[in-house]
Parts: C-alpha cells; structure tokens; sequence
C-alpha cells in the first residue's frame, strides 16, 4: 500500500493526513526524519514557514529531505510547504529546500484581512476547485521545466516539476480532495518506476 | 469571484497556528526574539499580563504605535488585544491590519454584558473560554479561535488546565446525550442548541483551541498539548524568565514534541528561573481575570 507522510512539525497536518485517507491512500505524521524511511511521498504541509523552517533545522531534516526528493520521490508542498521547496524567494530570506524551480513572493496577497476564498481551474486535475488562500504566497516564476497548473488574478498559484507539486492555497481546509488524488497518484507512478 | 473573511478563511488562519507557540511582546525588540525562536504569531501588547496585574488602573488596546513597530519588525502574524465589548478598538486594530484579534479578559472589559459581534468583522477573532457554554457563545458570536481563559499574568497552570479539562470533559458528556437531552443542556449551559448538535456529531470544536493563562514552563506547555490543546499562547512566560532567548526555544520545542519527556528534561536543563508566579488562594475576587467574562 502506497504510504504518504505528512511533515508534522507545526500547522495543518491532521487536515492533510484526513485528506490523503479520504482518497484511499495510507498516511503517516512525519516527526522524525528516521521515518523517511516508511513513506513512498511526503506531504509539507501550511503553517508558518519561518518555524517550520527553524524546526526542520533544529531536527536535521533539511538534507534528508532534499535526499528524499532527489531519489526520485514526490513531494506536494502547500503554502508554507510551497515556500519551503522553492529554488528562490523574493527579498532577503534563505532558500529553504530548493528542489523547484520557482521564484515565490512570502504574504504576496497580503496580510490576514486580504486572506480570500476562490474558485479555480486546475489544469488537467480539477475544474471549479474551491481553493482558499491564507496569507498566501504566489510563484513569480517558474524554470522551463515546470508546468503551471492555475492561476489567480494573474499570479501562478499552483505547479509542478516532474515529481515536485505546490501550490499557495489549502487543498486540505475543504472537502474537495482532487487535488490530493493527483498528488496520491503520482507517488503511485513513481513507486512503480522507481521499483524497476 | 472571490470572498474575504469567509469562515473558512478567518477558522483556516488559526489551523494554520496549530502545533505552535504565539508570544506576548511589547516592542520590536522582542517580536524578533520571538520569530527567531520559531513562534507562530506575536501578540503585540504594551505591557505583559503580569504586569498589568502589577499596574493596576484600567488595561487598554496598546498604543498604536507599539503595534505597527511589532508588525514592521516581523513577517510571521501579528495579533492585538481589544478590550471586551469594545467594538471601536478592534475596529482600529482592523483598520491597522492586524492578523488577529483577541477580545480579551487580560483588559479591563468595556462592556460588562455584550461580546463584540464578531462575524461583523473581516480580522479574525480568538476569545477565552472556561467551558462548553462560554466556547459555543463566543463561537456563535464569530469568535474563530477559542484559548482557555487561565489565570492571566500568575504563571501558575492550575486555571488552564482546569479550563481545558472542562471543555474536553463537556464534549466526551455531550457525545453520549440523546437529542432530548441536548436541549435541556443547552438551557442549563446557555449555549446554542444547533452549534452543540454540531460539536456532538464531530466530536470536537469546529475551531481550534490553545492553552492561555499561568504557562511559564516548557513542561507546562508540554501539559496543555497532552491535554488536547492545539497550541499554546505565552505571555509573561517567556520575557519575565531570567534568559527570554533559551526559553522562548525551549518552549517552542516542548510543544512540538510533547510527548517526548527525555527531551523536555533536557530542555528543562540550566533554562535560568523561570517568573516568580503566585498562587491562586492569594487572589481577590477582583484580581481574577477569568471571571471578567461570561
């Protein structure tokens, strides 16, 4: 059976683990990078990016992670999640994970009051996806490479490279789990290729 | 089409906290502190409980200036506190753009019968609760984050845990009531029959709740995720410790893994004294916070 992990260090993780169930797969909290180990895609989940990013510090998980990706094994960031795996990020601060190629903007929509609740496309995923933003960042721009799957008022809201998702709303605050599915999906694909 | 201050987002916001620390701070000075030792949010204030309680006289919304200096000094969430029942100040903090805000006890109230009308408003509100009757009101007022009330500025847990205890017990009750009998417990609790239907059939608040009031450890924050808090709120926790750096990381450590009693000892080592605190005998019925509100 297909295991999904969850990055449990801070934010919405129980939201995502209820998600990845709802769509058949296993899912698993990740707290300790030992338990890398036992799951075939790891989820990052929305949060505060400079915490989790201080605790993955603090946990040593940064390399094992970048391993993770780089073995071929996906990775869906959401939000916070999405900050984490780009390559650059607007202004001053670190590069987290780097494993994508896309250039975020942090609190691109602004701050709390302008945090909003829309409907969007997803190419080749979901039509009319309730996708709801809170404080959310958006991709400026992405590397050839990388596939741009929607859009909001003008501003890259979700992608992929290869084996590599995000997007800067919360597919896990609702009942809609398509996008969930597609990430299920792809850690499927890679588990049989990467078997061979 | 799109849709500001939905349920959604203003309940999503504090979901996005969960599993973290939010760190009462006075200046710019210690919201960095705070953001660098990992905290969620900050609660921009201009004095910490403990010494509003030293202080005496009535407690206010900070002075703007205290807020907007907090809110350029960090990117994590900025959060404020407006007096009970007053619906100018949390305007203001709504128009400055603050990410939160608490309707809170710690503040003389304002208003000694009405809550702010909450879902009026665009920001999102967190409020204190004791039990299941003050948690249904506030959350049908708008409220979009719930915290147990506590004992504000004693760094002592009894109160929060007695606080957080209650709630949970109240919901593990309500879970094993007939529909009948739900009616008469929310006569007896006054709170709203369809919001108590609602938390019988998930078993669970439809928001988050942290643990507020007397943590001043990080075992006792520790405490309060073990006890079913989503997370935790510090106030005069950290900066009246002797070493505010150590403890706000110590702190933030102790509720991610909560369960990890090696690692809390560690934590726990060579962390300095932690605030004096007092005990709960000690208090006039006029120096308890909690029972500000209803």
């Amino acid at each position: 059976m297909t295991t999904i992990g969850v990055l449990g260090l801070q934010g919405a993780f129980r939201e995502h683990v209820r998600s990845v169930e709802a769509t058949g797969a296993k899912a698993l909290v990740v707290k300790k990078k030992e338990q890398l180990e036992d799951i075939d895609g790891l989820i990052i989940p929305g949060g505060e990016s400079t915490t989790m990013r201080r605790l993955i510090d603090k946990y040593d998980f940064l390399e094992p992670i970048r391993q993770f990706g780089k073995q071929g094994k996906p990775l869906f960031g959401t939000c916070a999640g999405l900050i984490l795996l780009a390559s650059e990020i607007d202004g001053s601060y670190d590069v987290h994970l780097g494993l994508m190629d896309i250039k975020v903007r942090r609190n691109a929509f602004g701050r709390q009051r302008e945090s909003f609740e829309a409907d969007l496309d997803i190419k080749d995923i979901a039509d009319g996806f309730n996708a709801v933003f809170i404080r959310a960042p958006y991709i400026e721009g992405v590397g050839e490479d990388t596939e741009v799957l929607a859009t909001y008022d003008g501003h890259i809201v979700a992608a992929q490279q290869d084996h590599y998702l995000a997007c800067s709303f919360h597919p896990e605050l609702t009942d809609d789990h398509r996008l969930t599915s597609h990430f299920v999906e792809m850690v499927d694909q890679s588990k049989k290729s990467l078997a061979f | 089409m799109s849709q500001t201050g939905t349920d959604r987002v203003k309940r999503g916001m504090a979901e996005m906290q969960k599993g973290g620390v939010i760190m009462d701070v006075v200046n710019a000075e210690q919201a960095k502190i705070a953001e660098e030792a990992g905290a969620v949010a900050v609660m921009a204030l201009e004095r910490v409980p403990a010494d509003i309680r030293a202080a005496g006289g009535v407690a206010r919304m900070a002075d703007p200036t205290i807020v907007e200096e907090v809110m350029n000094a960090v990117s994590i969430p900025v959060m404020a506190k407006a007096r009970i029942g007053h619906i100018t100040e949390a305007r203001v903090l709504e128009a400055m753009g603050v990410d939160y805000i608490d309707e809170s006890e710690v503040l003389t109230p304002a208003d000694e019968i009405y809550h702010i009308k909450k879902d009026d408003y665009t920001v999102p509100f967190v409020c204190g609760c004791r039990n299941l009757g003050e948690a249904t009101r506030r959350i049908r007022e708008g409220a979009s984050m719930l915290r147990t009330k506590g004992e504000p500025g004693t760094g002592n847990i009894v109160e929060a845990v007695s606080h957080m205890r209650q709630v949970q017990s109240q919901i593990r009750h309500l879970r094993g009531l007939s529909e009948d009998e739900v009616m008469v417990y929310a006569k007896e609790n006054g709170a709203p029959f369809d919001l108590l239907m609602e938390i019988r059939e998930e078993g669970r608040l439809p928001v988050v709740n942290f643990a507020a009031g007397g943590i001043a450890t990080p075992a006792d924050a520790a405490l309060m995720m073990q006890l079913g808090a989503d997370g935790v709120f510090v106030g005069s926790g950290i900066f009246k410790s002797n070493n505010p750096e150590k403890f706000a990381r110590a702190i933030v450590e102790a509720t991610t893994h909560y369960d990890d009693y090696k690692l809390i000892g560690e934590l726990s080592k060579g962390l300095g004294t932690a605030m004096k605190g007092m005990e709960m005998s000690t208090l006039t019925a006029d120096q308890r916070m909690q029972d500000r509100s209803q």
